[in-house]
């Protein structure tokens, strides 16, 4: 037996190694980036390690390391203001996101199964096309003289202006992730017994009861599913806000950039983004165990 | 479908008072008036009539496919009958939905919220009744109590074993007192010794809640231990009801004859019957048969003799002859424990199932394979069929 347990730790060792190389390495030299200070140099930031000076040059490196960016966070205004932004802008996109995946993916799981298929292939089919390119559609569609203004002026209306606005950032966070609301949801309302229905409506319950009593709670693990799956990427998103919401708007993905590029603040940018990791380990956890509980369920 | 009338004979060993069928004056809490339903051209009733009778334990027996189910879901709500008439209590229920009738039903999978707990499943009803939360908590210890699962009323039904969730879903449909209470295939699930414990149990639950139960089964043993009455179905329509002692001691066709139970059926030329007595000729029984049986056949028409297994006697000594006697050699041999079956290879080259109680634990000399018996059967063993 022992040959063979050994080699199943090696293939449990491959997860590892790929997790080491390429996010704990990566993250330990963010980290690293964030304790450092900016410095007039390139790359533009001290300290540096010493390999020649040995064992010292460690130590000097170490005793270099300090907060200091992350001091600089809660202090500067604009930093609060794009964090608070990005959270808001999240929040109320999921919000809007559940409103309208749900009686999407319901649909869907309650249509005749080739309708089924059709929409299932609606939901999906825009990944096949780049992100980027649906965004510029969307910037073709929302700018003054788009599509949207067009038709409203045919039918008398506008013109209304969306583009480099929040309301912008809105339409496009919603556009994007929609497929990761409707598909979680889809999954937990398909897979819902429909004697389950006909035992509540047996024991009382009109349809709208049974909904709120019945497939609603069930379909409870699908929401918070979907909704931190659209909610975590959606606080760091970057492409939407730059593409969209011009130069007024502020989030964090946004700062980051700035940061690192423009002001080529490399560990502001870093300890930005340590700071934003962080805050979303909260949810992330919360998922895994909402993930772990239906796992236990059986269900 | 007509029932078949013995005066002069009790059929089977179950004395009972509780007959509200033969009452005229008792009043059907259920009926069913000529009800058809169809699924996409296939009937699957096709022509139903049939009451039942408050304080009833009523079963519809079928093999899969025969109706029965769609029988008790046009009663619950979730099929509408494409013709016909559905009473409860005298109201007819066309039109009316299933959370609008007071019938519960308890489902073949049991349907329990596997997000709410035991108490919480058996409370749904109740709260959807609108019944005053202290009060719920009471009916709701009291169906703990009567299935037996005080002490479990906050687990989730995943952590519960198939017999505990048999009772919840039991408890669940029981609790909000409703007129009737629909079983369907309720212990299909379960193990065989379980089944059989859970048998007896219904039927002291429905004599303890005085409620009316319509159980939907396959399974014959099930339907003949709690039932009062059954309703045999094949292909959509009702094919004979009665007492279970009626239909496995007097079926009224070789269908109902061979699903219920084993049975032996032998096919011959009446040549004689007077009304208490029929004789019939046949290649089976060199000596003919000759059987109490008051219907008036027709000589010389075909009629089928139908006799149980356990009521055919094996000899290994030649008996003297006469009718009612065939002979042949064993083939084969089930010894169960309480009861051993011989299978009986006639001359005629038929086999024959014949069974025996095990009554004693040993024998004087045991039936070996290839013996040479002699079968024979008393006149008021077997019933006569015409169709």
């Amino acid at each position: 037996m022992k040959p063979r347990r050994d080699r199943t730790g090696l293939a449990a060792l491959a997860p590892f190694l790929w997790l080491g190389l390429f996010f704990l390495f990566p993250f330990l030299l963010v980290a690293k980036l964030s304790l450092s200070d900016t410095a007039l140099a390139i790359p533009p930031y001290t300290p540096r390690i010493d390999w020649a000076a040995g064992l010292a040059g460690l130590r000097t490196f170490f005793a270099a390391l300090d907060f200091e960016a992350y001091a600089r966070l809660p202090a500067d205004r604009l930093y609060v203001v794009a964090y608070l932004s990005s959270l808001k802008f999240a929040a109320i996109s999921t919000v809007i996101l559940l409103l309208l995946g749900y009686p999407l993916a319901y649909a869907m799981a309650r249509c005749t199964p080739s309708v089924r298929q059709a929409l299932l292939m609606a939901v999906i089919l825009p990944f096949w096309t780049s992100f980027l390119i649906r965004v510029y559609a969307l910037i073709g569609i929302l700018k003054p003289e788009g599509l949207l203004n067009t038709a409203l002026r045919m039918v008398g209306l506008g013109p209304v202006n969306i583009l480099n606005t929040e309301s912008a950032i809105y339409v496009g966070l919603v556009y994007a992730y929609l497929p990761f609301m409707v598909l979680p949801l889809y999954a937990v309302l398909e897979r819902q017994q429909h004697d389950l229905l006909e035992a509540a409506a047996d024991l009382g319950c009109t349809p709208l009861n049974a909904f709120w009593r019945v497939t609603f709670p069930l379909s409870l693990p699908g929401v918070a599913a979907g909704a931190l799956l659209c909610f975590i990427p959606m606080v760091g998103e970057f492409v939407i806000p730059d593409l969209l919401g011009g130069s007024s708007t502020l989030m964090l993905g946004k700062t980051i950039w700035t940061e690192f590029f423009a002001n080529r603040d490399w560990p502001a940018a870093s300890a930005v983004a340590i700071a934003l990791l962080f805050t979303l380990v909260v949810p992330i956890v919360l998922y895994q165990r909402q993930q772990a509980k239906l796992m236990e369920a059986g269900r | 479908m007509t029932e078949r009338s013995r005066p002069r004979l009790n059929i089977g060993a179950v004395r009972s008072t509780f007959a509200p069928w033969a009452d005229p004056a008792a009043k059907p809490l259920v009926r069913f008036e000529n009800v058809v339903k169809r699924f996409d051209g296939d009937t699957a009733v096709g022509g139903v009539s049939l009451d039942i009778y408050p304080g009833e334990f009523f079963a519809l027996l079928g093999p899969s496919g025969c109706g029965k189910t769609t029988l008790m879901r046009l009663l619950a709500g979730f099929e509408t009958p494409d013709s016909g008439r559905v009473t409860l209590a005298g109201e007819d229920l066309a039109g009316k939905r299933p959370h609008e009738r007071p019938v519960n039903m308890m489902f073949q999978s049991y349907a329990l919220f596997p997000h709410l707990s035991v108490e919480r499943n058996i409370a749904f009803g109740l709260k959807q009744q609108g019944m005053p939360k202290d009060q719920i908590a009471d009916r709701v210890t009291e169906m703990l109590a009567l299935v037996r699962l005080e002490g479990l009323a906050r687990r989730k039904p995943h952590q519960l074993s198939g017999g505990q969730r048999q009772r919840v879903a039991l408890a669940r449909a029981i609790a909000p007192r409703p007129m009737m209470l629909l079983l369907d295939e309720p212990l299909a699930a379960l193990d065989k010794k379980l089944r059989e414990e859970t048998q007896f149990e219904l039927m002291a639950l429905q004599q303890q809640l005085g409620m009316t139960f319509l159980i939907v089964t396959h399974d014959q043993e099930e339907a003949m231990v709690t039932a009062d009455r059954i309703a045999v179905m094949r292909s959509g329509k009702i094919v004979q009801i009665g007492r279970p002692a009626d239909v496995y001691e007097a079926p009224n066709s070789r269908y109902v004859a061979d699903f219920i139970g084993d049975v032996n059926i032998f096919e011959g030329k009446t040549e004689f019957a007077d009304g208490t007595t029929v004789r019939m000729a046949s290649g089976e029984a060199p000596g003919g048969f000759d059987i109490i049986e008051d219907d008036l056949l027709e000589v010389g028409s075909t009629a089928w003799l139908a006799v149980r297994p356990e009521k055919i006697e094996v000899h290994l000594d030649e008996p003297p002859a006469g009718p009612n006697r065939m002979a042949g050699k064993i083939a084969d041999i089930g010894y169960l424990g309480d009861w051993t079956t011989y299978l009986v290879e006639l001359d005629s080259g038929r086999t024959i199932r014949a069974a025996r109680a095990n009554a004693t634990r040993f024998v004087d000399r045991p039936v070996d394979w290839d013996d040479q018996v002699w079968l024979t059967f008393a006149r008021d063993a077997g019933v006569v069929l015409t169709q």
